[in-house]
């Protein structure tokens, strides 16, 4: 009885909730089953999962190491905020700046995906720009009381 | 893989946890209320068994019904993202952990960890891709994106359940209150796989690390919410499609292959067995009335609409009670076609619009004449109306 308490590693009612949310996965994919796409769906599911922990996670914690490298110590941030908002529009507007999608797009709402591009860089230039300035103040503050 | 980050461990994963399972089921219930507003029959995906909310009839009342609900979906959708992300790099170091599986339980609770995290962001996904027309994935938007909410949401539950003690727990390990006032907050050495057993030097304080989550959340708030909210804010919404020089549109006039042809002095509004030009149609009493237009994909513009009421159209027709009205339009699209519930069509702003803010309906806003009902989802408020069944009760 403990051996297969220990195997199980949860409660009874645990168990039972594990498996009942297992049970209604598996009943919400049963309507995709006569769906031709359905491995697609499946490959996007799965691959949403994978492609944020093994690329996305990586190439950014990484960018995050490359930056505190070169500006040690809490002034990274300067850098770190206004490159977190540019890297969260590109990620979250991705088709409209690396122009996917164009023919829907023109079909559905008149407009070309053109604009987007410059609009990412305006916006991120932006962030940069106020980052340094409220840099600038901080530092001349600082002399001033000095 | 060395995680070093000072910030990381259950307090901070725990604040952003408890964020998420305030937001979500708001996101998740609007999405669902989507589902019953397309209306009986015309939901995608068609058959989903028992996955979907008590139907009840779509109201008409308030008008701004759907444009909040959905305006809620998208927009509130993609003010979490950057909460979503900060709680998966939070708990990054949960999914390299040896062994795999400690137990049968913990195997489970993996695979059920996989729906929770490739479920949000196959719904994040998904749900940007489509506000932006993009369908680069292949399948149905609307099949994948209400089957995999299930799927998540089953997950969700489940982690909510399992980890709401725990986070309860850690919550009490930190004062929010005290954690705000204090400018840099080192890692307490408190034994749990989260916590960094040789942190980097500290850059950020807890403090900083939620300003920075909540802050990216009000930035994706100031540059998507004038989709809907329009006004002064449309304008910041420089990444989306916010509309050309009137107000947005989801299908032009040239994609749906309107012939000018068709719309012009040829075209005719067939009612049953009567057919009306619109001049006759012009002749009508005629109504106006101050709507919003909302789209499943987020947007939503409130305009001035005027036109025949659709009661008055179905009593014309002989059907003064009708059960339903049927609407065809000239575009063969899949969305070329509608059906009005007995209360959509008898509101007394259920119009069939002939002008808009005092001009004549442009091509892409439906010349000669489109359906706007308050309440009812954009895509049913047909353009280029060709012909009304209004069907006995």
């Amino acid at each position: 009885m403990v051996v297969l308490a220990r195997r199980v590693g949860v409660s009874p009612a645990q168990l039972v909730l594990l498996v009942a949310c297992l049970a209604l996965a598996a009943y919400a994919a049963f309507f995709l089953l006569g769906d031709p796409a359905l491995l697609r769906m499946l490959i996007w599911f799965a691959g949403a999962a994978v492609v944020h922990d093994l690329v996305l996670f990586p190439l950014y914690a990484a960018g995050d190491r490359a930056l505190v490298a070169v500006l040690p110590g809490p002034r990274v941030n300067y850098l770190r905020v206004p490159a977190l908002g540019a890297g969260l529009m590109l990620l979250m507007f991705w088709p409209g700046i690396v122009r996917q999608g164009e023919v829907t797009h023109l079909a559905a709402t008149g407009l070309d995906q053109a604009p987007y591009l410059g609009r990412w860089l305006a916006a991120s230039a932006v962030l940069f720009g106020a980052s340094a300035v409220v840099f600038g103040v901080r530092v001349g503050l600082r002399r001033l009381r000095v | 893989m060395k995680f070093r980050s000072p910030l990381r461990g259950p307090w901070l994963t725990s604040v952003l946890g408890v964020v998420l399972l305030a937001a979500l089921p708001l996101v998740i219930v609007t999405g669902l209320l989507d589902y019953v507003a397309y209306g009986p029959g015309q939901s995608i995906p068609g058959d989903v068994g028992l996955l979907h909310l008590p139907a009840f009839d779509w109201p008409t009342r308030p008008s701004w019904l759907f444009r909040l609900t959905q305006g809620l979906h998208v927009g509130l959708g993609l003010v979490l993202v950057p909460v979503v992300l900060a709680k998966l790099w939070s708990v990054i170091p949960r999914l390299f952990v040896w062994p795999p599986a400690k137990s049968i339980g913990h195997a489970l609770e993996r695979a059920t960890l996989l729906m929770l995290v490739g479920g949000i962001l196959f719904e994040i996904v998904t749900g940007l891709m489509n506000i932006q027309y993009d369908y680069a994935f292949g399948f149905s938007f609307y099949t994948a994106h209400y089957i995999g909410a299930w799927v998540f949401l089953a997950g969700f539950v489940t982690h909510a359940v399992l980890k709401l003690p725990v986070a309860r727990r850690a919550l009490r390990t930190r004062s929010l209150r005290a954690e705000l006032r204090v400018p840099t907050s080192a890692p307490k050495p408190v034994d749990d796989e989260l916590v960094a057993t040789d942190p980097a030097p500290p850059t950020m304080s807890r403090r900083g690390a939620l300003a920075l989550v909540g802050g990216g959340a009000l930035f994706v708030a100031t540059i998507t919410a004038g989709q809907t909210l329009g006004g002064p804010l449309r304008d910041l919404a420089v990444l989306l499609p916010r509309g050309r020089d009137d107000f947005p549109i989801n299908r032009t006039a040239a994609a749906a292959a309107i012939e000018p042809a068709a719309t012009g002095a040829a075209w005719r509004l067939a009612l049953g067995a009567r057919a009306f030009t619109r001049a006759d149609l012009l002749q009508l009493p005629q109504h106006t009335a101050r709507l919003p237009i909302a789209c499943v994909e987020g947007w939503s513009t409130v305009q001035d609409w005027t036109g025949v009421r659709l009661r008055d159209l179905a009593a014309l027709a002989g059907v003064p009670t009708p059960a339903s009205a049927f609407v065809e339009s000239l575009d063969a699209g899949p969305f070329g076609r509608a059906t009005l519930s007995a209360g959509q069509v008898l509101d007394p702003d259920a119009l069939l619009a002939l002008r808009v803010n005092g001009a004549d309906l442009s091509p892409d806003h439906g010349y000669p004449a489109r359906v706007v009902v308050p309440a009812l989802p954009g895509v049913h408020c047909t353009k280029w109306v060709r012909s009304i069944t209004f069907r006995e009760a």
